[in-house]
């Protein structure tokens, strides 16, 4: 009995199930860290939904929770894009929502309360440890060494190009939809290298759950028809490749199609024709492969030029013949600005005007990934080296995802998976080659050379042998080691110090810095939206600039006329007309549209710059876009071109009513004439602007946020202008009396 | 299930009486047609007859070689596809034909007919003889339990999709 232990104790650290065991200590740990570096926001500020969209999110994953889900497939919401509505239930990716309300249900059922909002704020962190184990499964795929799975796992539980958009808090789309895109990457290198149904259809079942969550899933949608055909052009069409590809796109067609948003997307835009063709395109080669075998290659020549050449030629003529008329839509105008970054610009400026779908500036690739992104071309350069199916894969998903991640910021987040994988391949490479502390003395390798090194030796003249090739000096090793190890701490460092300052802010509640070093918390945020629950009727509508929609009804619970779901331009090139225009054009506006309060974000007090003025010109260009003749950017800028604000902005600027309502009053905060926008840095004009439609009904402490409300009309059927003067004490027909006789004196 | 057993039935009884014919068509063919040929189309280009020859040759070729090689198993499987792209033509031509107004029966009933014929001839490729070495993983039982599987998850889909 005492010898059993024993010899188990002896065999620890060889045996497979000790290896197996260990790996699942490392992945958990991994993840450990991956939730734990993720939650600084939590800590830092308190368990809150961060942003924009995730407010509209949260409000949505509360309406799945209260009502049920069949309601919330049904859902027609009122409350948002005042008077038009919003067809929620059918114009959003379900899967987030969803899947929180699993997971909230699952815990009721555990008797664990949990309150709906702490699963959404750790939604995301949670998911990021599935991320990582993702990863580790995508990459020991790719190569026999285990530790490259494991390092992998750790990148991509760590780097902040992931991170960016999954810290505790964020509740966004993609919080789950990377690990659903790693997850469904890995299915279906598992169905292609298997050739196996099942797989493919696992892999089907993923790519659907990854629709119903972003809709980024187009990516997958054109990177695995893209693969196949790369694979089919280098001659490597099997019959596995043909079992894997239609069986993930059949089912997954269908899968993706359950979604109300996506509905015959599939069939209809031609964002989705290449998974087609390729499907369509595997039907005739596996046809071709079936009458290869069956002829001989000289028939099969004619046959194929004469059957292949037809095929294609029909199937060109026939897409055409249908984009032509209308049956299949053309690419839509997120997808054209995915080729030339100007036509956003140009054309949609609702579009262009969303800062995360700008171009990616250069520093961001190392801010996001650091060192992954120099080994990420070695890894690249690895896979080329061996070259089988998957590695093609990774290929082109380097090439793919790297031109993306360069076009939109947003994008950064698919390419970040296969730098990680890619970068992970590459550091294990050289760790195994260093790491290994045996040094093969000239002898063995010679008997390992076979015969010639056996003649060498019959021979006995060492010089004859094969020279030993590589780096075995012990020193030279631990150099390399070393030298590795430190950029790996110094990994983990940048990781650290990026999310714990750039992505940790929940951006609804600002924090600054005292003289002395203490932490000072800006919540004009929530003051304001408190108050507009607090102390306005129910029912009040809300105008303000489309960024802000979500979080007044998430946070407010006010209906609102624009939101960041920006499905309708022209209702938002009205409020962008409203807010630069005259007060007397902007009233009927606000009128017509039953606004009672109107909603800005001001930062000149404060030096904040994500406010309404520096956002103003996107307001003025989407305006302009519907009514090129009322509004014009032009006129906005001074004759020297410059975007003011002092006492030098044009006439058109001073009048509109977002410069109204954001210097409002603002004078009075300083002693006369020194009244100053800190960021902007321009000395205001002594005299502030009149308000004469709108009456200030709240400002938060730091004047971060403005509601005024909408006067009603006026008792006496005066106009608001002339109303206005009236009570400032202006009696204006006496002024114009006086100038008669003056003039009559100085004759 | 009837129908298509039938059908295979007639096919295996016509390969028969080809089978039998067809080696010595194969061997006699060549030099006996082509004067028969050219006359007839005496107008035509001689390389258009010439293609035209060998594509009747390519066809019998690919005929015999699928009579003699494939197993009578195989042969159920490829009647089931035969009557699963006789059904979605079917629809297609409805289709056009009628218009496709309740799209979504439409597209459903497509999906379905297209899915099952690539899971069908997934299935064939996987349990062919000649094609064993390609999946090493995937025994003809395990090919066929995964046949089973898809075809539920695919009718799932489309059931829910018929409106």
């Amino acid at each position: 009995m005492s010898a059993e232990p024993l010899q188990g104790l002896a065999s620890v650290g060889k045996g497979q199930s000790t290896r197996g065991l260990l790996r699942v200590i490392i992945l958990a740990l991994i993840a450990g860290a991956a939730i734990s570096s993720r939650l600084f926001s939590v800590i830092r500020f308190e368990s809150i939904i961060h942003e924009f969209d995730p407010w509209f999110n949260f409000r949505a994953t509360k309406y799945l929770v209260a009502n049920g889900f069949y309601n919330f497939w049904d859902w027609f919401d009122d409350r948002t894009w005042h008077p038009l509505g919003r067809v929620t239930g059918g114009t959003l990716y379900p899967g987030l929502m969803v899947t929180s309300g699993v997971i909230y249900h699952a815990l009721r059922a555990l008797t664990i309360p949990v309150d709906i909002r702490n699963i959404c704020v750790l939604l995301a962190p949670a998911f990021s440890g599935l991320t990582a184990w993702a990863a580790y499964l995508l990459t020991n795929e790719m190569t026999p060494s285990s530790s490259a799975g494991l390092l992998a796992a750790l990148f991509m539980g760590i780097a902040p190009g992931y991170i960016s958009r999954s810290v505790a808090g964020s509740y966004d789309n993609e919080a789950i939809a990377i690990f659903l895109l790693v997850f469904t990457f890995y299915l279906w290198i598992k169905a292609l290298k298997q050739g196996s149904m099942l797989w493919g259809a696992l892999c089907a079942l993923f790519y659907g759950y990854m629709v119903a969550s972003w809709g980024g899933y187009a990516f997958i949608t054109c990177l695995l028809p893209l693969h196949a055909f790369v694979l089919i052009c280098m001659g490597r069409y099997s019959t596995r490749l043909y079992v894997a590809y239609t069986t993930w796109y059949a089912l997954g067609t269908l899968a993706s199609m359950q979604i109300p948003f996506v509905g015959f997307l599939p069939v209809k835009t031609s964002e989705h024709m290449p998974a087609l063709g390729i499907f369509g395109f595997l039907q005739l080669l596996a046809f071709l492969d079936y009458v290869r075998s069956a002829i001989p290659s000289r028939q099969f020549q004619t046959f194929l030029w004469l059957f292949a050449g037809g095929t294609f030629g029909l199937g060109l003529l026939g897409l055409v013949i249908a984009t032509s008329a209308g049956f299949i839509a053309p690419w839509s105008g997120r997808f054209y600005s995915l080729w030339d970054t100007g036509y956003a610009k140009i054309h949609i400026p609702i579009i262009a005007s969303v800062s995360e779908h700008q171009p990616t500036a250069w520093p961001a690739f190392f801010f996001d990934l650091n060192m992954l992104i120099w080994l990420f071309p070695v890894g690249v350069y690895l896979c080329f080296q061996q070259l089988a199916d998957e590695h093609v894969f990774i290929v082109v998903y380097a090439l793919f995802g790297s031109y993306f991640a360069g076009v939109m910021v947003r994008l950064m987040l698919t390419l970040t998976p296969v730098v990680c994988v890619a970068a992970a391949m590459a550091v294990s490479a050289l760790l195994d080659t260093y790491l290994s502390a045996k040094s093969p003395k000239p002898q063995e390798t010679q008997a390992a050379d076979g015969s010639e090194g056996k003649k060498a030796v019959k021979s006995g003249l060492r010089s004859t042998g094969k020279p030993v090739v590589g780096v075995y000096g012990l020193w030279g090793k631990s150099m390399m080691v070393s030298a590795l190890a430190v950029y790996l701490l110094v990994f983990v460092l940048h990781c650290t110090w990026v999310t714990s300052n750039a992505y940790s802010s929940p951006s609804v509640v600002l924090a600054s810095r005292l003289p002395d070093g203490s932490q000072h918390i800006i919540d004009d945020y929530r003051e304001a939206y408190q108050w507009l629950r607090q102390n306005t009727h129910e029912d009040a509508k809300i105008m303000s600039w489309w960024d802000y929609g979500y979080q007044i009804g998430g946070m407010a619970d006010r209906p609102t006329l624009v939101d960041n779901n920006t499905w309708n331009n022209t209702h938002i090139a009205t409020v962008g007309k409203a807010m630069s225009s005259r007060e007397e054009v902007s009233y009927p506006i606000m009128r017509q549209h039953e606004v009672d309060y109107v909603l800005v974000v001001f930062g000149g007090l404060l030096g904040y710059s994500g406010d309404d003025i520096n956002k103003f010109l996107w307001m003025v260009r989407i305006a302009e876009g519907i009514w090129p003749d009322e509004v014009s950017e032009r006129a906005f800028f001074t004759p020297r071109g410059e975007y003011r604000v002092d006492g030098e902005a044009t006439e058109t600027m001073k009048n509109s009513l977002m410069y109204k309502m954001s210097y409002y009053n603002y004078n009075n905060l300083f002693p006369p004439g020194q009244a100053v926008d800190r960021m902007r840095g321009a000395r205001l004009p002594e005299v502030g602007p009149n308000l004469n439609t709108l009456e200030e009904a709240f400002t938060s402490e730091n004047w971060i946020i403005r509601i005024y409300k909408v006067k009603d009309l006026d008792n006496l059927g005066r106009d608001h202008a002339s109303a206005a003067a009236f009570d400032r004490g202006h009696k204006k027909k006496k002024v114009t009396k006086r100038k008669g006789p003056r003039v009559l004196r100085v004759d | 299930m009837a129908p298509k057993q039938r059908n295979a039935a007639a096919h295996s009884s016509t390969t028969t009486s080809s089978i039998a014919a067809a080696p010595s068509a194969a061997a006699t063919a060549p030099p006996s047609s082509a004067p028969v040929a050219v006359p007839k189309s005496a107008i035509a280009k001689t390389t258009h007859a010439g293609s035209t020859q060998s594509w009747d040759k390519i066809v019998s070729n690919v005929l015999t070689h699928y009579l003699d090689t494939t197993p009578q198993r195989t042969k159920l499987l490829d009647a089931f596809m035969a009557f699963l792209v006789a059904v979605g033509a079917l629809q297609f031509l409805y289709c056009i034909l009628a218009g496709n107004y309740p799209f979504n029966a439409f597209l459903s009933g497509f999906a379905a007919t297209v899915g099952q014929f690539v899971l069908t001839a997934s299935l064939r490729i996987q349990t062919t003889e000649a094609n064993k070495g390609d999946f090493p993983s995937v025994s003809p039982e395990r090919a066929f339990a995964d046949y089973v599987v898809c075809s539920l998850i695919l009718h799932f889909f489309c059931v829910n999709f018929i409106n």
